[in-house]
């Protein structure tokens, strides 16, 4: 399995760690708001198709992506820093070829 | 400066530690291992927003001009910069203190400097069977049009994390963990041995 990171490029999978759910919404940390602990800890969609991931480029530059991929396939259909701050960086990947 | 001590001193019982030609070089080495030993390995990393300004101080005190792009970088010989993440940036000088003239141009406001002169040992691969010695190693494509002369790249052989700057059309640095080095360089070394190779 190769994940594209949007600054190093494609890389294999072993460079990669997997950080858990993208679909979670952590409550603020002072809410009382048990249904929603409840659900960031334990709900999960877990489907049978494109998923929502957080991956950290480990083996690599070290940020933290946001991926889609099909649980089904593994086909990744998409990659993107997980902060949108270095939206320039990737821009940069994408058409510079370097 | 504390005087620094090589990791890859050599010792009786390891040959490819030592200078000279080693494995199948009846034709010639086709690759030279040495350590650079550069005085200053830097890491400088830009807040949100801020990478032109660092990308303009560095210039400022190397003089190199980085060229855009993720994981571009350039080198004189002398010194060196490339990206290896989005707004951080190793940079290297032969000299020491490299650390001191960053002062004041990049300012707590731009980003960080972080001094791994200690923390890094530099091995450089060159000749004509570089390319080939790596490709061995790490999972990224080493062919000049995809990785040119001055860029850099962040990967891993296993768990030694590597950061890799092509200064040459067939020669490479690879900059990774002081404690690591010793076993990576052995390791660079049986990888070499059929091809032939010779430590400098
Ligand atoms: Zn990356």
């Amino acid at each position: 399995m190769l994940i594209t990171c949007p600054y190093c490029g494609p890389r294999d999978v072993i460079e990669f760690t997997y950080q858990g759910d993208g679909n979670r919404e952590r409550p603020q940390p002072a809410s009382q708001n048990l249904d929603a602990w409840n659900a960031y800890v334990y709900d999960r969609l877990n489907p049978a198709g494109d998923h929502n991931e957080i991956w950290q480029h480990s083996g690599g530059c070290r940020a933290h992506l946001r991926v889609v991929r099909n649980t089904l396939t593994h086909e990744i259909s998409s990659v993107a820093f997980a902060r949108g701050d270095h939206k320039v960086a990737a821009r940069h990947k994408a058409e510079g070829k370097t | 400066m504390v005087e620094r001590q090589s990791p890859l001193e050599p010792a009786p019982l390891e040959p490819e530690l030592r200078t000279g030609s080693h494995g199948d070089f009846e034709h010639g080495p086709d690759v030279i291992l040495s350590e650079t030993r550069p005085g200053s390995i830097l890491q400088l990393a830009a807040w949100p927003g801020q990478e032109k300004n660092l990308i303009a101080g560095i210039h400022t005190v190397t003089g190199l001009a980085l060229p855009d792009g993720a994981g571009a970088g350039s080198t004189d010989g002398v010194r060196s910069v490339f990206g290896f993440a989005p707004g951080k940036f190793t940079v290297v000088d032969e000299a020491e203190g490299l650390v001191s003239a960053f002062a004041g141009v990049v300012t707590p406001a731009i980003g960080t400097v972080t001094d791994l002169s200690h923390g890094r040992t530099a091995i450089r691969i060159a000749g004509p069977k570089a390319e080939w010695v790596l490709a061995k190693f790490f999972a990224i494509d080493f062919a000049l049009p995809a990785f040119p002369v001055g860029a850099g790249r962040s990967t891993m052989h296993h768990d030694v994390f590597a950061q890799i700057q092509r200064t040459g059309a067939d020669q490479f640095d690879i900059y990774v963990f002081r404690s690591f080095a010793r076993s990576f360089w052995k390791a660079l070394c049986h990888a070499s041995e059929e091809v032939g190779y010779e430590v400098q």
